[in-house]
């Protein structure tokens, strides 16, 4: 893995998301009320909708769009709904958020 | 030839004796059933439910004509009995002579009224039976000012219910505090702050001295010469067995007729039941016993033995929102010590009064759930000492079980009562459901638990729950969703009397049973917190949907539209010439007129947000709030200024509306809308709030939509004035903003309270509509200013990416 700083966990609001955009479009970066981070596609399974616009809660976020309510640990829709978005590795180390740069470019493949 | 029996009262002791008496013996005599009322027996103690409007008189009928046809009961109802010939065995009315083999007299007690000047005038009631509640309904219909003198029981309950009703009510109470009879002072002042909290204004150490009035009752005036206006005075001030026709036929007669253990009086053949005997010195005005008395009775009457004993009681009020308890005798005396708990913040306190290690009374407020547990240990007069530590903390805490209703209620013994009105206790019910009845009207018509008063009804289901296991599922009210078993109604309650101000503080304190909520709870959370405690609690943007967290509203794409404001729909060259230049610079694809008479600027970048909003400010164009669960739009008509027809400034005054009302959050969106005459160019009785202007004035309408659902406003109020119009329509918004369930629209929070006391709270009560507009403007010193300015000048950076990696994976 190659780990890059992509900025400091204050710069996402606790319960909240920014993107990072990538060549092959956007990556969510979510935080939780508990201060754990996620990085998922920025594109619900049901219609694309951007999930991190979406209101977080545990380790998960309902999609603004039409409220399908996505793990962030899975990237798996709960409940009735059926479909999965990729997931990518995320850390944080002294107050900064690290991604995976390999799994990123890499994304189309994964 | 069947013995005859005449009974003397058609009232709750004498329906109960004879049901009682038939179970036994269906056919062992003659029944005649006289009534003062023009009516048969019903349940009196739900007066108070029916006189606030929770039930009709139908749905409290405890016997119908069929049951009386059913048992031959002759039924002579509308006729007072007015003496008893002992001699020749026979009671008298206006008709003529009736004979009896045997007598039971349940006159029951006459309302107490004190002997002042004026007592007698019209618009004086006192309440005791249906004709005193539907009296006190028709004179609420015209609203004004109701009086009750009695801060007891029954004076709360008709308060409680005129207040319902939409009257302005004044407790007068002699004693320094309500209830003194069921409660100490502590309790008693956390009554009064409820009572208060809900507009009922309480006075104590009140005597009244006379009671005012030429043809009918203006006032009460007070001994230390205050006066008090009243278009009605009820007179709760308490009772008096009804004795007078044993009195003239000789029987002996103390304060109530005199019994015997058998429900005798002094002569053999000759017996009484209710609130009219006296037994051992003792008087009663509670149904509990009466029904015991009922059921001696019966027997007696039937040839087996049976002896009535006093036990020890428990009193509830019947007024929502104020849990209380109090049972046996908690007085200060020698060798009694006292076990209190209080949470001043949620308006709780407990009382144990302890005598010899043994509980003798206790007194609950604000927090009753265990009151059945220490009911028991009072009654059958258990030793503490041995849990002394934990005692008032109920059994959750006894014996280190886990602190769930359920587990207390699993817990009790067979005998604790349950049902206190008919002194039902669990093992009972539990062999009732053992038997066969597997929900609650099947348990109450087995055993008459929940019956009466109906309080212990969610105990009732618990120990349905206890007893069928997974079999039963208590039905429960829709909770606000899946964190938490709580309704929205019951959240809000609590946010405001725990003074819960903070959402952490919610999750805690209410059991969530998630770590943070979800998407449907936090939003709505969100709103009763800044509603509440405008002051105190932070607005919390990740609680919000994105359109409110953005300022904007989110397309398919996941672009946004922007719509700025156009007070009351009016522009200008410079406004115009502002959203044209933005349009090109931040490439808007489509530029929409809306129907809320602004423009639309769809299809903006997310990332663009901050920049198109600081150039739209720059010429004074800020957020339309098109997204908000808030103020949106007020739509307007040219009114005065350029149509023939107009009879006002409508334009000027949706554009005053719209200044005052922006910024401020609603439990779902608010329009409003101002036409210049009823010709209603502006549409205006399909808006929330709509105002139509006619020669006289401003009519104001409230409750209209054009969604989901198409409503035509409710006429709440004309008003002469601008300055009215605008008081009226900030009081009522703010009403809505306090009591609206989240998502309901006015016609939906309109339903539940009635536009009944809308109109008494937001027009008739001034006091309340100051108040309420002050409320208002207290909270909008803190809302009424720009999101978009601030966003745009503080928080740009949150609407850019985190990270641009394009340039360095394209290496
Ligand atoms: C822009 C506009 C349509 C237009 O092009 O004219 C519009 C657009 C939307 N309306 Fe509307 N409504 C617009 C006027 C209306 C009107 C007409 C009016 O206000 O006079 C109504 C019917 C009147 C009423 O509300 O009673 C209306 C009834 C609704 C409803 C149904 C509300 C209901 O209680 O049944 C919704 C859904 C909701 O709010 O839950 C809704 C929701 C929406 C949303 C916000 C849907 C959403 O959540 O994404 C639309 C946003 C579109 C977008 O992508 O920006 N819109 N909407 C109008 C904006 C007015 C403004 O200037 O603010
Ligand atoms: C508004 C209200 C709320 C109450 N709430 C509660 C409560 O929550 N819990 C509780 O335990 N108790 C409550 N009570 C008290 C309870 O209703 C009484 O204890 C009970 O009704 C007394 O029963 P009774 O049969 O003795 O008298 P009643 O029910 O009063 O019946 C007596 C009947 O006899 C009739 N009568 C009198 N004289 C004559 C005559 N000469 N000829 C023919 N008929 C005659 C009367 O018209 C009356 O209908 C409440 C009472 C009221 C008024
Ligand atoms: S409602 Fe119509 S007719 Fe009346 S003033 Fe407005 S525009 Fe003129
Ligand atoms: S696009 Fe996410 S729920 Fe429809």
């Amino acid at each position: 893995m190659s780990w890059i700083d992509i900025g400091a966990l204050d710069d996402i609001p606790a319960r909240g998301a920014r993107v990072v955009k990538t060549v092959h479009g956007c990556v969510a970066v979510f935080r939780t009320g508990a201060d754990e981070v996620f990085a998922l596609e920025n594109a619900c399974p049901h219609k694309a909708g951007p999930l991190a616009e979406g209101i977080v809660h545990g380790k998960a976020v309902t999609c603004p769009l039409h409220n399908w309510v996505i793990s962030l640990e899975t990237g798996l829709a709960q409940d009735a709904d059926e479909g999965q978005v990729s997931t990518y590795p995320a850390k944080v180390e002294g107050g900064r958020i690290l991604l995976d740069a390999h799994r990123l470019k890499a994304r189309t493949a994964a | 030839m069947k013995e005859k029996l005449v009974v003397i009262g058609a009232g709750m002791a004498s329906g109960r004796m004879l049901e009682e008496l038939f179970k036994l013996s269906p056919d062992a005599y003659d029944v005649t059933l006289f009534g003062a009322e023009p009516r048969g027996n019903y349940n009196r103690i739900m007066l108070s439910p029916v006189l606030s409007g929770e039930k009709t008189y139908d749905e409290i009928v405890t016997h119908d004509a069929e049951w009386y046809a059913t048992h031959n009961v002759t039924c002579r109802f509308g006729e007072a009995v007015t003496g008893i010939d002992r001699a020749r065995k026979v009671v008298v009315t206006a008709a003529g002579e009736t004979p009896y083999d045997k007598l039971v007299i349940a006159t029951g007690s006459a309302p107490f009224i004190i002997p002042v000047e004026g007592k007698d005038l019209p618009g004086v009631i006192t309440y005791r039976d249906l004709d005193d509640t539907n009296a006190m309904i028709t004179a609420a219909e015209k609203g004004g000012k109701a009086v009750v003198i009695g801060g007891g029981l029954l004076g709360l309950e008709a308060a409680a219910g005129l207040k319902e009703r939409g009257m302005h009510v004044t407790v007068l109470h002699l004693m320094g505090h309500v209830m003194e009879r069921q409660l100490d002072e502590s309790a008693g002042f956390l009554l009064r702050r409820d009572l208060e909290k809900r507009g009922i204004k309480v006075m104590c150490r009140a005597s009244t001295a006379a009671i005012l009035g030429k043809d009918r009752v203006e006032g009460v005036l007070l001994e230390d010469n205050i006066g008090v206006e009243a278009d009605l005075v009820v007179m709760a001030v308490g009772i008096r067995p009804e004795t007078r026709l044993a009195n003239n036929a000789g029987l002996e007669v103390a304060r109530g007729i005199e019994v015997n253990a058998q429900m005798q009086t002094s002569d053999p053949d000759i017996f009484a039941v209710g609130e009219c005997v006296e037994f051992d010195g003792h008087l009663f005005g509670l149904v509990a016993p009466l029904y015991d008395q009922a059921k001696v009775l019966a027997q007696t009457l039937v040839g087996s033995p049976a002896a009535f004993v006093v036990k020890e009681l428990s009193t509830k009020l019947k007024v929502t929102g104020c849990d209380l308890f109090s049972a046996g005798d908690f007085a200060d005396a020698d060798g009694r010590e006292d076990i209190v708990f209080r949470d001043p913040a949620r308006g709780v306190y407990k009382r144990l009064v302890l005598q010899d290690d043994q509980i003798v009374g206790a007194v609950m407020y604000g927090d009753t759930a265990d009151s059945n547990w220490f009911f028991g240990l009072i009654r059958d007069g258990e030793d503490i000492s041995e849990m002394r530590d934990t005692l008032i903390f109920g059994p959750s805490f006894q014996g280190g079980s886990p602190q769930d209703p359920m587990a207390a209620v699993a817990a009790l013994p067979p005998d604790a009562e349950i049902c206190g009105c008919n002194g039902i206790c669990k093992g009972e019910i539990v062999e009732a459901i053992e038997n066969g009845a597997t929900d609650l009207s099947a348990v109450r018509a087995v055993t008459k638990a929940s019956g009466s008063c109906g309080t212990c009804t969610g105990l009732v289901e618990q120990v349905l729950a206890v007893t069928l296991g997974d079999d039963f599922v208590i039905p429960a009210a829709q909770p606000m969703c899946g964190c938490t078993d709580m309704t929205h109604e019951d959240v809000r309650r609590l946010i405001k009397s725990q003074e819960l101000k903070s959402m952490p503080a919610v999750w805690q304190e209410l059991g969530w049973k998630t770590s943070c909520g979800c998407h449907v709870c936090r939003p709505a959370l969100n709103f009763y917190l800044l509603a509440d405690w405008p002051l105190d609690y932070q607005d919390d943007p990740q609680s919000r949907f994105v359109n409110e967290r953005k300022h904007a509203n989110i397309q398919k794409d996941g672009t946004f539209s922007v719509v700025p404001r156009m007070w009351g729909g009016i522009t200008n060259p410079d406004e115009l010439r502002a959203i044209a230049d933005a349009a090109e610079k931040y490439n808007v694809p489509t530029v929409k007129v809306t129907g809320g008479q602004r423009i639309d600027l769809l299809g903006v970048k997310g990332e663009d947000l901050p920049y198109i909003w600081a150039d739209l400010n720059k010429a004074g164009l800020v957020s339309g709030h098109a997204y908000s669960k808030g103020l949106r739009t007020v739509k307007t008509c040219v009114g005065t200024d350029h149509c023939r027809f107009g009879t006002q400034d409508s334009t000027g005054l949706g554009i005053k509306l719209e200044k005052v009302l922006w910024g401020s959050w609603t439990p779902h969106k608010l329009k409003l809308a101002v036409s210049g005459c009823p010709r209603n160019c502006a549409e205006a009785t399909c808006k929330d709030i709509g105002v139509v202007c006619v020669d006289s004035g401003y009519q104001i309408g409230i409750g209209g939509a054009a969604g989901m659902d198409v409503k035509e406003t409710e006429l709440l109020c004309q008003v002469d004035t601008e300055e009215e119009a605008i008081e009226v329509v900030m009081a009522v918004t703010q009403a809505y903003r306090e009591g609206g369930k989240y998502l309901d629209r006015i016609y939906k929070w309109m339903a539940k309270v009635g536009l009944d006391w809308i109109r008494a709270t937001v027009v008739d009560d001034l006091d309340s509509r100051r108040a309420l507009v002050e409320r208002f403007e207290l909270s909008q010193s803190i809302y009424r200013k720009d999101p978009w300015a601030e966003h745009a000048r503080d928080k740009a950076e949150i609407y850019a990416p985190l990270a641009n990696l394009t340039l360095e994976a394209a290496e």
